[in-house]
């Protein structure tokens, strides 16, 4: 498959008749071939699971693998059967009320690290990328004693409030590198029509940082969606997340391959969803911000 | 990338977006205030008396979930949740949350590893006057190697669902073709001479598939039988460990050879499913594991070698037996404020009566084997398991928890040594197994390596 691939740029290339300028051609294809083959590498194993999810798992388990089959939609019926309605809901509901907080707090602290700095600005810029550097299964046994001590196992808020503080300093750097590009000059500006600072900020700059807002957004909510060991960790069977909800398909005994594929499709979706509807935003964040 | 002009970003457009975006977070932190007064679930529901239950995914919890509407139809006052988690979450999960009290389950699901270990330290709930008082039960009727498993000084601290051994599965059709036998009680030689002679690697037919996947339930188990059944031991009486005793090596030497020269490809990474998946589609001639696998080498829909594999004993050499020994039970946290309602679901689900539910329902090659004698008794689950229902009791019932080995040994269990410690220690010396596997290290550079871990194991009981 790899071969095919890697000759298909090489025979559609035209040929050219400037011969000095030829080899400069070698570059782009080698790059592009590369390109694809990453591409692929990386797409292929979500394109597998995607096929698995419509197949038998009879089917799913042929050696060699094959890729002629007859679809069927079973494993989605089985996968709603085992219901996966609460586990989407609670989600939903940790992934967008997080974010949404995030937004909330991470927004101003970027703004008076970045345009209005503070005194020790680095150091609380540290202090914030510090709460990153402790692995979370270092700090599961505590996490879990307290939250064990409050009585807020199994509580969609007490993901909540993880979910925030995990993403918190991320979207505090990510703004910050956001908020930089804006130009003094516009604030000055402001100032001299009188604006008040919170006037300055909702109408000048968040306008103008808005595309690194959903870039920031979009990272959270992938973040968090994805975040399986808290979950696993601290919910049992009122605040489950998707991920949770995935892993009860994994079995050392007997057969669930197309079924978790189905529901791995499944979870990935609202995701994929999210990230088209951003595309533009996000592509637009990225090369505005910090992370080119 | 285009730069925004200043005069751009003041705009009515942009204006409405900025407060769209905070009408958002309004609703977001309106919908914070009114879910703090629910039960801390989104979409979830309240009932009277809910019996929370972490179970292990498997087929036949899966068929328990299934039928758990019927028994709360039977039970108004009681709604069940299940938490369904593959083997290792589960394990841990559940460990956390009886150790510490955390309360989140009224049933937990373990096996005999932990339930007398548990019941030691006082996390589990006596079930024995529960299991009295229970009209029509019948525990007497429980595999008594099972039963004995699960209790402690006496005691039920957990109840059975299904019970394991391990046995040797082979392809009737493949023996038949080679002019081969399967003695009725093979030794380990006589499995190595015949998986020499039905694997052909050109063809990427195997001669036998065993575990090599490091892990202390994965290769560990059927790796242990061998060391048992070989003579060999973890510890002598006095907790020092024995693992570079010749014994243990002999036996070493014998299960990486023979999965190294017969075996499946990539050993090094085959676990159950692998070998599950390997053995249903054909390629491979043996496959020497846990007894459930006869249900899925048995169904058409995971196996493409129904009806042409045949089933017998663990091969032994210095030991009568060798089978393992291994039950997922019920058991009750002592924390849980609802005992009795979660009674209730738990004797409904490991009774006589759940078994002709299951086998009148959902087919009778779905019934938990292993747990209840009566259960080999059911006319439709004799015929339906004719081919493994009695090697697979008679494994179960021979299996010797409390002398696995030939030597004295101060530990139990046959698979695993039924010692806190085990986990880790099981896990790190299949590590280093799984490397001679994968031809990594040599067996003795294993075993000397694994020598180490088992001492520091064993200095801490002497």
């Amino acid at each position: 498959m790899a071969a095919t691939i890697e000759d298909a740029p090489t025979t559609s290339a035209p040929a050219r008749t400037e011969g000095p300028r030829r080899p400069s051609r070698v570059g782009p294809v080698l790059l592009t071939t590369l390109t694809w083959i990453v591409a692929i590498g990386f797409f292929f194993p979500v394109l597998w699971m995607v096929l698995t999810a419509f197949k038998s798992e009879n089917a799913a388990y042929t050696d060699p693998p094959t890729l002629i089959f007859s679809p069927t939609l079973e494993q989605f019926r089985a996968v709603f059967d085992a219901g996966i309605g609460p586990y989407l809901a609670n989600s939903l509901g940790a992934t967008a009320i997080s974010t949404a907080l995030v937004l909330v707090l991470a927004t101003p602290a970027a703004f008076a690290l970045s345009l209005r700095p503070v005194e020790k600005t680095q150091d609380v810029l540290f202090f914030f990328i510090s709460t990153k550097m402790l692995p979370v299964v270092a700090a599961i046994v505590p996490i879990y004693v307290v939250v064990n001590e409050i009585r807020a196992l199994d509580n969609i808020w007490t993901l909540v409030v993880l979910y925030t503080a995990m993403n918190l300093p991320i979207a505090v750097w990510m703004m910050r590198s956001f908020f930089l590009e804006v130009p003094t000059e516009l604030l000055e500006a402001a100032s001299i029509d009188g604006a008040s600072l919170g006037r300055t900020l909702r109408e000048v700059v968040l306008p103008i940082i808005s595309p690194g807002i959903f870039a920031t957004a979009l990272i959270c909510v992938i973040f968090a969606w994805n975040e399986f060991f808290f979950a696993v960790n601290l919910t049992a069977a009122n605040a489950g997340t998707v991920p949770v909800f995935l892993v009860g398909f994994i079995t050392s005994e007997g057969l669930y391959w197309a079924r978790l594929s189905a529901a791995a499709t499944l979870a990935a979706l609202p995701v994929v969803l999210a990230g088209w509807f951003a595309q533009n935003k996000l592509v637009q964040g990225l090369s505005f911000g910090a992370v080119k | 990338m285009r730069r925004r002009a200043p005069d751009e970003a003041v705009t009515p457009r942009r204006l409405g977006r900025a407060r769209f975006l905070l009408a958002l977070l309004g609703v977001a932190l309106l919908g914070m205030v009114a879910g703090c007064s629910g039960a801390g679930a989104l979409g979830g529901e309240a009932g009277a008396q809910t019996v929370t239950v972490a179970i292990v995914s498997n087929p036949q919890m899966e068929d328990a979930i299934k039928l758990a509407p019927q028994f709360e139809a039977e039970n108004p006052g009681i709604r069940l949740r299940f938490v369904s988690l593959s083997e290792n979450e589960a394990r841990a999960k559940i460990t956390a949350s009886v150790a510490t009290g955390g309360g989140e389950f009224d049933a937990v699901m373990i096996s005999n590893y932990e339930t007398p270990q548990w019941a030691q330290n006082g996390w589990l709930t006596d079930l024995q006057p529960m299991v009295d008082a229970t009209p029509g039960y019948d525990a007497a009727d429980f595999v008594p190697s099972v039963r004995n498993s699960l209790s402690y000084q006496g005691h039920m601290y957990a109840v059975p669902f299904y019970g394991e051994s391990s046995f040797l599965m082979y392809r009737t059709d493949l023996f038949a073709q080679a002019g081969l036998t399967m003695p009725a009680n093979p030794t380990w030689q006589q499995v190595a001479d015949m998986a020499a002679r039905l694997t052909d690697k050109s063809k990427g037919k195997a001669g036998i598939c065993l575990r090599g996947k490091p892990g202390w339930g994965e290769m560990m188990a059927p790796f242990n039988t061998v060391v048992n059944t070989f003579g060999g031991r973890w510890y002598d009486p006095q907790w020092n460990a024995q693992l570079t005793s010749p014994q243990f090596e002999q036996a070493s030497q014998f299960y990486v050879d023979l999965v190294r020269n017969y075996g499946e490809p990539g050993a090094a990474q085959a676990g159950f499913s692998e070998c599950g998946t390997q053995f249903g589609q054909g390629n491979a001639a043996m496959w020497y594991d846990a007894t459930s696998a006869a249900g899925t080498v048995e169904n058409p829909d995971e196996s493409t070698v129904v009806g042409r594999v045949g089933f017998a004993p663990a091969p032994v050499v210095a030991t009568p037996s060798s089978g393992w020994l291994y039950t997922w039970s019920l058991a009750i946290p002592k924390t849980s404020p609802r005992k009795d309602a979660t009674w209730k679901f738990m004797s409904w689900m490991t009774s006589k009566q759940y078994m002709q539910r299951v086998g009148t329902q959902l087919g009778w090659t779905s019934l938990p084997p292993g747990s209840r004698l009566s259960t080999y008794q059911i006319p439709q689950y004799q015929q339906a398991a004719a081919a493994f229902g009695p090697t697979v009791l008679n494994a179960i019932q021979s299996a010797n928890p409390q002398q696995p080995t030939v030597q004295p040994v101060p530990y139990q269990g046959v698979q695993f040594l039924r010692i806190p410690e085990f986990q880790d220690l099981g896990t790190r010396v299949s590590q280093q197994l799984s490397a001679a596997i994968a031809g990594q290290k040599t067996v003795r550079q294993a075993l000397e390596q694994s020598q180490e871990y088992a001492s520091t194991v064993g200095e801490s009981y002497q």
